[in-house]
């Protein structure tokens, strides 16, 4: 089933890059998953509303985490600092922090142990747009929370208003603790709010996001409004949890756990 | 009429001397902000609001609470008020600069500020807020100054200030209830999240405020020999008890609501402020003062026969100050972030640069407030206007 669809979508990556697509919707054609050698398509991804899964299965040991920790935060210029005025874009935490309401102190050990993958949620009703006085953090018609690093006031209320903890504030200039500055994507200065963004900027390249295509298959990125899309499979395939679902905000990251 | 401001004995230069010498030494730390960023504070990833944003929701009550000798004068013809009213309009003026002051000092990229206005955003309650407290701002300087020009010339009040003063007493109430749906709004902060807040915040307004008006009326009274009249003094009095008793009932609704519910979410900031959480408890000391506070003031106020004698009353309102201060100026937007969206702790404490950039925006309010009540009372004791 599995290696079906793998070479299903891989001819159907094939046939983008050819421009063979035909009637096969795009959002489809353009995925590859990243256990397979990726090809980049070189034309704009586009969805209606982006959505990932995190298959916490395929994330066992500490180099899963890491590989797509580093692949995002070496393409995104996060920078490395140390202590409570921490910049993350993409990070682990054990169950009961990603989960609280869902935590029960007889927890299954293999929960116990293992590490989850935070990172923004690109919730459907975002509090972090709503509470920006200058829209700095804004919603794309795909769904995607964006943030806008030069409109940013800094006034953090978003952080506030986010109830995941996703925003890092650069409380001081980030650069000296950024190696090997990455050129095609903006560093920051200080005194703004940055996050994830889904990758915005290679979806346009057509390119999957940074940590998906590091992911060996773990993170499946997709077009949630698609039916056929493979994330709708993964999810109709599988049990998924979100993180405090009760809050309202429709957060667009799947767990299966 | 701004002359007066400009004759003072020496005690008068000496005090705005000083204000400037505060200022300046804050403007050192203030730059050493602006060149290293909001580092040299104490906030973090997890508590990323502090000092700043507690002081400013402090500052926005009392700012407000000058609606408590407006409403009875204007409204009530609450004459004893006549010699006090203007008092209280000048404080909001100052209370207002202070409150910009915070936000401005909070800001990451403050020379970005007029983006709020560049791009205004209706949905987002900060913009509101922009609005109100400037707005408040104009108000109380319009009617303020116009209505003690008036009395300079030996004027009645001019009409076309009256209807500006019943929009002032909507307006004071706006400025709180919009600086509550700041906090109050945000989902998966439980101790904000709570309908009671903006109640809760005009209560601690109506008490606080009032009380820091009178203690410094009483001061003034001392040192310019200015007498705003016993029984404003008392009046307002009663009104600080009976604002304090209702700001404790509501407090105590809240505690209720937590513990008996014993919803998680509900009582964890409580529990973190009054007997710390997991081993972590570094505004426990403060939180048990403000209890201890609350109930002392409560003492000294309540019974009229304690109330009316200077020397309980004054102690009375100071221990007010510090209770409400602690709750709201400390607690209340600290407590907010503890604990953090993943249910553990960062604990927070203000640095040495943010309590010294504070001190100078608190100087910044004293010398306007110094200023326009030099004026004021300059007015009043020349003209004798009652």
């Amino acid at each position: 089933m599995d290696n079906n669809r793998r070479t299903f979508l891989k001819i159907a990556g094939f046939s983008v890059a050819l421009g063979l697509g035909g009637g096969i919707p795009l959002s489809l054609q353009a995925y590859t998953p990243a256990d397979v050698e990726y090809v980049p398509t070189n034309a704009q991804i586009t969805g209606k509303r982006w959505g990932m899964v995190i298959d916490t299965r395929k994330f066992t040991k500490p180099e899963d985490f890491q590989r797509v920790i580093e692949a995002c935060h070496q393409t995104h210029n996060v920078p490395d600092i140390q202590g409570n005025e921490e910049i993350k874009w993409i990070w682990t935490d054990h169950f009961e922090q990603v989960f609280p309401s869902s935590s029960n102190p007889y927890l299954a050990e293999r929960y116990e142990q293992q590490d989850f993958l935070l990172l923004c949620n690109h919730c459907n009703t975002p509090p972090c747009v709503r509470v920006c006085p200058t829209k700095a953090t804004f919603q794309r018609p795909d769904g995607i929370v964006m943030m806008d690093f030069h409109r940013c006031i800094g006034c953090r209320y978003c952080m506030a208003g986010c109830p995941y903890g996703s925003r890092s504030f650069n409380f001081s200039d980030p650069k000296p603790y950024v190696q090997n500055l990455n050129p095609d994507f903006p560093a920051r200065m200080r005194g703004v709010v940055e996050k994830c963004t889904f990758c915005a900027a290679r979806l346009e390249q057509g390119q999957m996001p940074a940590c998906v295509e590091a992911s060996n298959g773990g993170l499946i990125f997709g077009d949630l409004s698609d039916p056929d899309s493979e994330i709708r499979e993964v999810l109709r395939e599988n049990f998924t949890i979100r993180r405090k679902v009760e809050l309202g905000t429709n957060p667009c990251v799947f767990y299966i756990v | 009429m701004f002359e007066k401001a400009l004759r003072g004995d020496r005690r008068y230069w000496a005090w705005i001397i000083l204000l400037l010498a505060v200022m300046g030494i804050g403007s050192i730390f203030y730059i050493l902000q602006l060149v290293q960023g909001l580092t040299v504070t104490g906030m973090s990833r997890d508590v990323s609001w502090g000092f700043y944003i507690a002081q400013f929701t402090y500052m926005v009550g009392v700012a407000a609470s000058a609606v408590m000798l407006v409403l009875p004068f204007y409204l009530h013809n609450a004459k004893q008020f006549s010699r006090m009213v203007i008092l209280g309009e000048f404080m909001a003026i100052a209370a207002v600069i202070v409150c910009l002051g915070f936000i401005v000092v909070d800001l990451g990229q403050p020379q970005r500020l007029f983006n709020v206005v560049l791009y205004p955003t209706p949905n987002s309650i900060l913009f509101w807020d922009m609005i109100v407290l400037n707005g408040y701002l104009l108000l109380n300087i319009i009617i303020g100054w116009s209505n003690l020009s008036a009395e300079n010339k030996r004027l009645p009040h001019p009409q076309w200030v009256k209807p500006l003063v019943y929009l002032s007493i909507v307006w004071a109430v706006s400025i709180h209830t919009v600086t509550a749906f700041l906090y109050q709004g945000l989902p998966g902060r439980h101790y904000w999240l709570t309908a009671i807040l903006a109640a809760r915040f005009l209560s601690s307004a109506f008490c606080s405020g009032p009380a820091i008006l009178l203690i410094l009326a009483l001061i003034v009274k001392k040192v310019a020999k200015y007498d705003p009249g016993e029984k404003a003094v008392q009046t307002l009095a009663t009104i600080i008890t009976y604002a304090m008793l209702i700001n404790v009932f509501f407090f105590l609704l809240e505690v209720f609501t937590a513990f008996y519910s014993n919803i998680p979410g509900h009582t964890h900031t409580l529990a973190y402020l009054f007997t710390g959480l997991h081993g972590a408890g570094s505004l426990v000391g403060w939180m048990w003062v403000m209890a201890v506070c609350a109930i002392l003031c409560l003492v000294l106020l309540v019974p009229p026969k304690f109330r009316k004698k200077p020397e309980l009353l004054v102690p009375g309102l100071i221990l007010l100050i510090a209770a409400t201060w602690i709750d709201k100026g400390l607690g209340l937007v600290v407590g907010g972030f503890i604990p953090n969206p993943f249910e553990s702790i960062t604990e927070y404490a203000p640095t040495i640069p943010e309590i010294m950039i504070s001190v100078m925006i608190y100087a910044t309010g004293l010398l306007v407030l110094t200023v326009l009540w030099k004026v004021a009372i300059g007015v009043k004791k020349e003209t004798g206007s009652a």
